[in-house]
């Protein structure tokens, strides 16, 4: 213990030289490139370095308690737990994709930034503070003890599954993609060598393995997202702070848009969603972020109920620096692509319009054929926004190395939180909870880590057929997650009248309406119901679980008084954490 | 007389709310104003443009840390806060 109390009280210390120590390895690997070492040599190292290192976080990190295994022991800083969850949150999508959107659908493409940072709010005042004094290890565990029994507990894990599992297998198949093209390897092996990263992390040392690697990636994955985007303000408008300086270039932008006859012009709102489609995409994501299980436990892990509420402040900060950054990035890379690739001969294009295009992400097809490229004959795969800007600004090969462990980053670090989040419904849930009550200490920690393992495994071989239709799903976690636990989540906090028959049926009915609506307007031939998107189906989902489940609630009995005597403990953040766990 | 932790649990509530409404505004109320804003230029940014790309995450972020505090020293003045350690 002496150790371990000595670990936590230097943490500043400790990742402080960690991130000297990597700013020295891009360094280094710069110096490299300059003396001649190979491209290929170069992202070889940064891979295989970043994951030697979580590595061996993961093995320091390794642990036969329960209480470390399933939340850290408790005893995560609030700074720390932000950082980690800041990690856990940003997706290899947000690194890759997010500024890519931006890029196309403009001012519209600025609901996922909202919605992605105004969730914690809610996250903050409604639930976190609860949820840890609650003391739980798991979100369906929750359920389960508010709800009276095993069957809430059940959705519970149901829903999370829906929502978690999609997305795994997501995060699996952007570390194969990151790692099958900087190791120069068959995709189909680069998922099990991701596979392998994933593991490392947190196998051995379940939550608490997980939070000190998810800090480390994090520290990656934002040194990885400034630095070509400074480097590009910098040479764009002689000042390295882009997210001030963006505003100048949007001028410049619309300028350039008005002189080539864009019509949908990229700071006019409402040109590719509207308004009903702008916010319902803002209240689905919001809801979403406060009802995922990945995020939510992330809150299990500090030491008490104030610094869970501090931890969600920190939390935002650390992804506000990625999320304000993203539209800079947009900005920036459009412009380049509007002074200098349009209206240029097809013929003298910049390099790197000819690297992307031979691995399809973009494309060029002369449709007048006047040799001039117009803007309508160029389309761009948004994932290009992020990946080409070095290439873009002329940079050196190493900071596409960098961009490459930073993309790595943030998959690995989402990828972990999510497996723990459905490995560990199933291994205390449904084992312990459910089936064997009366397992010890070891079986639990054996059967947790089997599960993880076998869920890995499954995730990965999903992953390793490039399965189109999962990966254009994992937006719809966002409208399940809300629409499933969030009324039984929120209202089992601040409305006492609520019970178990209330819960629920209003679980099923928000889950299923959700459901229904996702898969009949994608696979049933359904016409959309007042023109709202696949994507904001939570907006019937929400309402119509919130509904069932007062109507439902109102009409059955109200809950015992012991329970509302727990909803009384609950509610203070004095004393002992309410659930039973050993 | 209500109880202690019933005074308490009053207080948290409308600290709730006022976060509540104070979040819905800088998620929507203002965004439902860009087409005006962006006739204002700020840091020559549109203004509607800059409150969704930046403005309304800054609000968020000071807003959990504002209500942080704010629901500690209800917790305090109730003696309901956690004991020292925590």
């Amino acid at each position: 213990m002496g150790k371990k109390k000595g670990f936590i009280e230097n943490l500043g210390k400790i990742y402080g030289y960690y991130t000297l120590g990597f700013l020295a390895f891009v360094i280094l690997m710069a110096v490299l490139e300059q003396v001649g070492v190979p491209n290929s040599v170069i992202g070889y190292l940064f891979i295989a370095m970043t994951i030697c290192i979580y590595a061996v976080i993961g093995v320091l990190a390794r642990t036969a308690q329960v209480s470390q295994y399933y939340v850290a022991g408790r005893e995560v800083p609030p700074v720390f737990n932000g950082m980690a969850t800041a990690a856990d949150w940003m997706s290899g999508a947000s690194f890759v994709g997010m500024a890519g959107s931006l890029y196309i659908l403009g001012y519209d493409g600025l609901a996922f930034v909202v919605g992605w940072t105004g969730g914690y709010v809610l996250v903050a005042i409604l639930l976190a503070p609860y949820l840890r004094k609650f003391g739980a290890y798991t979100v369906p565990d929750f359920l389960g003890s508010r709800y009276g029994g095993n069957f809430a507990r059940l959705i519970g894990i149901v829903i999370l599954f829906c929502c978690s599992f999609t997305y795994v297998t997501a995060q699996t198949y952007a570390t194969g993609i990151i790692t099958s093209r900087f190791l120069q390897i068959p995709f189909e092996w680069a998922v099990f060598i991701g596979l392998t990263g994933i593991l490392v992390c947190s196998m051995l040392g379940g939550m608490r393995g997980v939070t000190w690697t998810q800090v480390a990636q994090y520290i990656v994955l934002i040194v990885a997202y400034m630095v070509p985007v400074v480097i590009l303000s910098y040479q764009i408008t002689g000042l390295p702070i882009p997210q001030l300086m963006y505003g100048g270039v949007l001028e410049k932008i619309t300028a350039l848009e008005q002189s080539i006859g864009v019509t949908k012009l990229t700071v006019q709102p409402f040109t590719n969603y509207n308004p009903l489609n702008f916010f319902g995409l803002i209240v689905c994501l919001m809801l979403g972020t406060a009802s995922l299980p990945h995020v939510l436990m992330r809150f299990f892990t500090t030491p008490g109920v104030r610094s869970a509420r501090l931890s969600v402040g920190w939390a935002l900060l650390f992804i506000f620096f990625l999320y304000f950054t993203a539209p800079a990035y947009a900005a920036f890379a459009k412009y380049e692509i509007y002074a200098n690739v349009i209206g240029s001969q097809i013929t003298a294009l910049p390099d790197w319009v000819a690297l992307w295009s031979n691995v399809g992400l973009l494309t060029i097809a002369d449709g007048n054929g006047d040799g001039i490229l117009q803007l309508a004959e160029l389309k761009i795969n948004r994932d290009i926004v992020v990946l080409a800007t070095p290439e873009i600004a002329g940079l050196p090969y190493v900071i596409s190395g960098l961009v490459a462990a930073g993309g790595l980053a943030a998959a690995l670090s989402t990828a972990d939180g999510l497996l723990l989040a459905i490995a560990n419904a199933f291994s205390h849930d449904v084992y312990y909870r459910m089936v064997n009550p009366k397992a010890d200490a070891e079986t639990r920690l054996i059967v947790a880590r089997i599960l993880l393992v076998v869920i890995a495994f499954g995730a990965a071989m999903l992953a390793r057929t490039k399965p189109a239709d999962i990966l254009s799903m994992v937006a719809w976690a966002f409208s399940i997650a809300a629409s499933g636990l969030f009324p039984a989540l929120v209202l089992g906090i601040w409305w006492k009248r609520a019970n178990k028959a209330g819960a629920v049926v209003g679980m099923l009915v928000g889950f299923g309406v959700c459901m229904w609506y996702l898969v009949g307007t994608r696979y049933g031939g359904m016409d959309l119901i007042f023109g709202v998107g696949n994507i904001s189906a939570g907006l019937f989902g929400i309402p119509a679980g919130f509904i069932t489940m007062i109507v439902v609630s109102l009409a059955t009995k109200s809950p015992s008084i012991e329970m509302q005597r727990f909803i009384d403990e609950l509610r203070i953040p004095r004393g002992k954490a309410l659930a039973q766990n050993r | 007389m209500a109880s202690k932790s019933e005074q308490h649990w009053a207080k948290t509530r409308t600290l709730m709310w006022i976060v509540l409404a104070i979040w819905a505004f800088f998620s929507f109320g203002i965004h439902a104003f860009v087409e005006k804003l962006n006739a204002i230029t700020f840091l020559n940014f549109p203004l509607g443009f800059y409150m969704a790309s930046q403005g309304s995450l800054i609000a968020f972020v000071v807003l959990i840390f504002w209500y942080a505090r704010r629901q500690h020293t209800i917790d305090k003045k109730f003696d309901l806060h956690e004991k020292e350690g925590k």
